[in-house]
């Protein structure tokens, strides 16, 4: 039997790749692929936690954050896709306007 | 067992997707290789006894979200994307930051002590079956949350329609240009 | 406490609320309210009176005002027998200039704002009247000149008239300053500023003293010389004397009702209400006669040979003033209320008779263009004919029996200040008997010297103008009969009706001297009408001849012994110019805008290193934000 820790691990260490990918990619929509990576890494959690607690009610969060992670997704690829119309791309750092 | 060489195959399945899905070079890669990751996690599903969830991670995670975002990848122009740069300058920092963080996060990992267990063991998970369970819990417990999750949705709905529509902009250069100009001079003088 | 007291102060109040609020809108009837409320109050303060005059002395709080600590101050009600005549001055006199003004103020602009100043002075004067507290006295103390401000400077238009208001809050400032202090030593010694407990403590004050800078100081001439300091302002004695000619740029029944008949005298009422403190010190009240004296010369000289016929009035008034502080000093506190009772009236006729005149004239107020007037205007001729004798100390008029009431006091008294101040008291009898049958003299007989159309626009004025100076000449003939002495076979029903409060000291005179001195004083009275007939009827020509004989002391009177100037010139110009050069240059500029200038600066710099991190690249507050979790983690699971 797999202890709860090593799930924990493993999603401690989905949610670095998430991190990691979110602040060095520069493609927004990668970006937003890298915010998902750290969704899932979280919804691997609460099941795990839920499996092994013999509680439902981290999967009723695993399925609420799907939920919210897909309107997420439409809503940042919406952004990405009016970007793109505006600025012939989808990187971050081109977009500066809003800088002090 | 089998069980724990299952885990051990899809962990480092997630892990290598995940790592090849942040440095890969075509967004198109990055996103097929998220999907073989979402696979694998839907397999964790599996072996946590949340048979719904892994089909929701399938349908809804693969299926439907990817799919979207493959979407938009092909309205953008991705050959020129393919030349550019594919990270930030400070990618290293980035990084560093990112280990720094997995680092703190295992080190933490042993002090963490479970709660309460509640009531729903998985002998009584396999007696009433992941759907009906999962549904009990969904929609007597979270149903003013659940109803607020299809508002969200909705809201997304509109949102994303709104944000795509293609806006009309007679003056599209010009209004596009001067933010740009001014955005330079005060690069110029920080 | 009963409604019929609190009644006193309040209908003034209201009046001055609704007056101001709904004033506008009424318009021209608006007067109705004030008058209706300041008559109530004059019945109140009859009944007020004759509670008293039974016996009853009433001393309550309403509630409680300012609670701090051991510090308690509350709002309350002091209705003994000093408070009953003073309510009866204010309350009279209030009534009949309310009522003056309706034809004085006709169609004036701001018609509405006269009216509720006038109330809200009224109210002030009542509760500074009224009040069982030095905090109270102080509201009133500085309502009444916020009032007097706003009704000097209400033709604000007018520069030299708001140029007055400014000058007499500003003036007066000094003397508050040291009444404020003087309140606090006050509250120190006695730790309570109520009447009732401050002078049942004072006795023991007495034997106090404090060293300062080596010298020994008694505590309570420190107080009683303080608290003078605020009579000094406000009852326009040398030095802060110069506040009230200028005040008379008011309109007239303003002058007559604050400035010479109720809120001049808060001074004297500040010296009689406290004189539990002030009979603790020797030194104060000797300094208060012999400053009584020399401001009673002084103001008395001065009003010789001023040409304006309010300002002639004003510095009289300072004269009389001074008399009732010349009571003050020697002890017989009776006799200077008696002085301002009898006083309050004949002084507010003598002003509405000028405002008559004015009113007459057309707003002419230079005695060079009168003459005449007598029979053009007959009642206000007869009326301040009347009040010129009363002031003069001719029997039987009131001001015969307070003046001379104050000059057997003064005579009795043992100290020498009260020697000097009979002697000039009764100089000055002697001149006030001039100074003011020159004014109706010139005023009133020999020729029209004005313009030819303004002798034909010349008439009496009208009804409204005219009962308040009857009812008034009533007063100024009357009021003194209260107090007629025993030697005259009265029975001196004033002093002994004041006595539970103020005290009274025996005159020890016999009869035959007490009527040898009235007849010295009724002479002195009389020399100065025969002289000022004998220069002004007979030989109109000495005037002239005599002012171009001695033309040094004609100047030096006639510019009011230049103490304006000498102030301009030693007070105001260097304190203008530290205002300008030091505080403004100085201070303002370099200090309070740097700080206010510097501190913006300072942040603004602040905000150019930081507005760095701000650059728009969201990579960048992306790497900014997993650095700062990355932190708050290691602390967490640090600490």
């Amino acid at each position: 039997m797999i202890s709860l820790h090593w799930y924990m691990g493993l999603a401690a260490a989905l949610f670095c790749i998430g991190v990691c990918g979110f602040l060095t990619r520069r493609n927004f929509i990668m970006m937003l692929l890298s915010a998902e990576l750290m969704l899932n890494a979280v919804n691997l959690n609460l099941v795990a936690m839920s499996h092994y607690l013999e509680s439902l009610r981290g999967q009723a969060f695993t399925f609420f954050i799907i939920t919210v992670a897909a309107a997420e997704a439409a809503v940042g690829l919406g952004i990405a896709i009016a970007l793109y119309q505006h600025r012939r791309n989808v990187h971050t750092d081109s977009f500066t306007e809003l800088k002090g | 067992m089998f069980t724990t060489f299952f885990f051990w195959y899809c962990a480092l399945v997630i892990l290598g997707c995940g790592l090849l899905a942040i440095s890969l070079r075509n967004p198109v890669h990055s996103v097929l290789s998220v999907l073989v990751l979402f696979f694998h996690l839907a397999g964790l599903y599996l072996l946590l006894q949340a048979e719904f969830l892994a089909a929701v991670q399938v349908i809804v995670y693969a299926g439907a979200i990817l799919v979207l975002y493959l979407f938009v990848l092909f309205l953008i122009n991705l050959k020129e994307e393919l030349k550019l740069d594919a990270f930030v300058p400070g990618v290293k920092l980035g990084r560093g930051i990112a280990v720094g963080l997995f680092v703190l996060l295992l080190w933490a990992l042993p002090s963490f002590t479970a709660g309460q267990h509640g009531q729903w063991t998985s002998k009584l998970i396999e007696e009433n079956g992941h759907v009906q369970t999962l549904g009990l819990e969904i929609f007597t417990q979270y149903l003013l949350p659940f109803e607020i999750a299809g508002v969200i949705l909705l809201m997304a709905l509109i949102g994303g329609l709104v944000l795509a529509a293609k806006i009309d902009r007679p003056a599209d250069n010009k209004t596009a240009s001067v933010p740009e100009a001014s955005g330079q001079q005060m690069e110029k003088h920080p | 406490m009963s409604i019929s007291i609190l009644a006193i102060p309040f209908l003034p109040l209201i009046a001055f609320v609704l007056t101001l609020l709904f004033g506008r809108q009424i318009g021209t009837k608006v007067h109705w309210l004030p008058i209706a409320a300041v008559l109530g109050s004059f019945c109140c303060a009859l009944v007020a009176f004759c509670r008293v005059q039974s016996g009853e002395i009433i001393n309550a709080d309403l509630y409680t005002w300012i609670q701090s600590g051991s510090f308690r101050v509350s709002v309350g009600f002091l209705v003994d027998q000093l408070t009953a005549v003073m309510l009866i001055v204010v309350t009279s006199v209030s009534s009949l200039v309310h009522i003056y003004s309706v034809g004085y103020m006709k169609g004036e602009e701001g018609y509405y704002r006269f009216f509720a100043y006038l109330s809200l002075f009224t109210f002030s004067m009542l509760m500074l009247v009224m009040g069982n507290n030095f905090m109270q006295l102080f509201f009133g103390w500085e309502a009444v000149g916020l009032s007097s401000y706003l009704l000097i400077g209400f033709y604000f238009n007018k520069k030299s008239a708001s140029d007055a208001g400014k000058k007499a809050f500003i003036v007066n400032r000094f003397g508050d300053f040291g009444f404020l202090l003087g309140m606090f030593l006050v509250y120190t010694q006695c730790g309570s500023l109520h009447y009732s407990e401050v002078f049942a403590k004072a006795p023991q004050i007495g034997a106090l003293t404090f060293s300062f800078l080596g010298m020994d100081i008694h505590v309570a001439t420190l107080i009683a010389m303080l608290l003078f300091c605020g009579a000094i302002g406000k009852s326009a004695q040398i030095p802060l004397h110069v506040w009230l000619p200028d005040a008379m740029e008011g309109p007239t029944p303003v002058s007559a009702l604050i400035h010479a008949a109720t809120m001049v005298t808060a001074g004297v009422f500040l010296v009689a209400r406290c004189n539990p403190i002030f009979a603790l010190s020797t030194f104060t009240l000797n300094f208060i006669a012999i400053l009584g004296a020399v401001t009673a010369l002084f103001a008395a000289t001065i009003a010789l040979v001023q040409t304006d016929i309010k300002r002639v009035v004003a510095y009289s008034t300072v004269s009389q003033l001074a008399y009732m502080f010349i009571a003050c000093g020697v002890g017989a506190y009776a006799a200077g209320i008696f002085h301002l009772f009898t006083h309050a009236f004949f002084k507010a006729l003598l002003f509405l008779g000028c405002g008559s005149i004015i009113l007459g004239m057309h707003h002419e107020q230079d005695l060079k263009y009168m003459g005449g007037l007598k029979k053009f205007m007959p009642v206000t001729y007869i009326t301040f004919l009347l009040a010129s004798l009363s002031i003069s100390g001719i029997p039987p008029f009131a001001g015969f029996f307070s003046k001379d009431e104050i000059l057997l006091m003064a005579f009795c008294s043992d100290s020498f200040a009260g020697k000097v101040a009979y002697i000039t008291g009764l100089l000055v009898a002697f001149l006030t008997a001039f100074y003011s049958f020159r004014l109706l003299f010139l005023v009133f007989h020999g020729d029209f010297r004005g313009t030819e159309e303004q002798r034909h626009h010349l008439r009496e004025s009208s009804p409204v103008v005219l009962v308040p100076l009857c009812l008034l000449a009533v007063g100024a003939i009357g009021s003194g009969w209260f107090g007629i002495p025993e030697a005259l076979g009265g029975s001196n029903h004033w002093a002994h009706f004041l006595n539970p409060v103020l005290g009274h000291p025996q005159a020890h005179v016999a009869h035959s001297t007490e009527l040898v001195l009235m007849l010295v004083s009724v002479l002195a009275g009389a020399g100065g009408i025969a002289l000022a007939w004998f220069m002004y009827r007979l030989r109109p020509q000495l005037a002239p001849d005599l002012a171009a004989r001695y033309p040094a002391l004609y100047r030096l009177l006639h510019n009011k012994y230049y103490v304006d100037e000498l102030y301009q010139k030693y007070i105001v110009e260097p304190a203008l110019w530290v205002a300008r050069n030091v505080l403004l240059k100085g201070v303002d500029t370099r200090w309070i805008e740097g700080v206010v200038n510097g501190v913006p600066a300072c942040l603004g710099l602040f905000a150019q290193v930081l507005r760095g991190l701000q650059d728009g690249v969201v990579s960048h507050y992306l790497a900014w934000m997993g650095g700062g979790a990355l932190v708050l983690i290691v602390l967490i699971l640090v600490g």
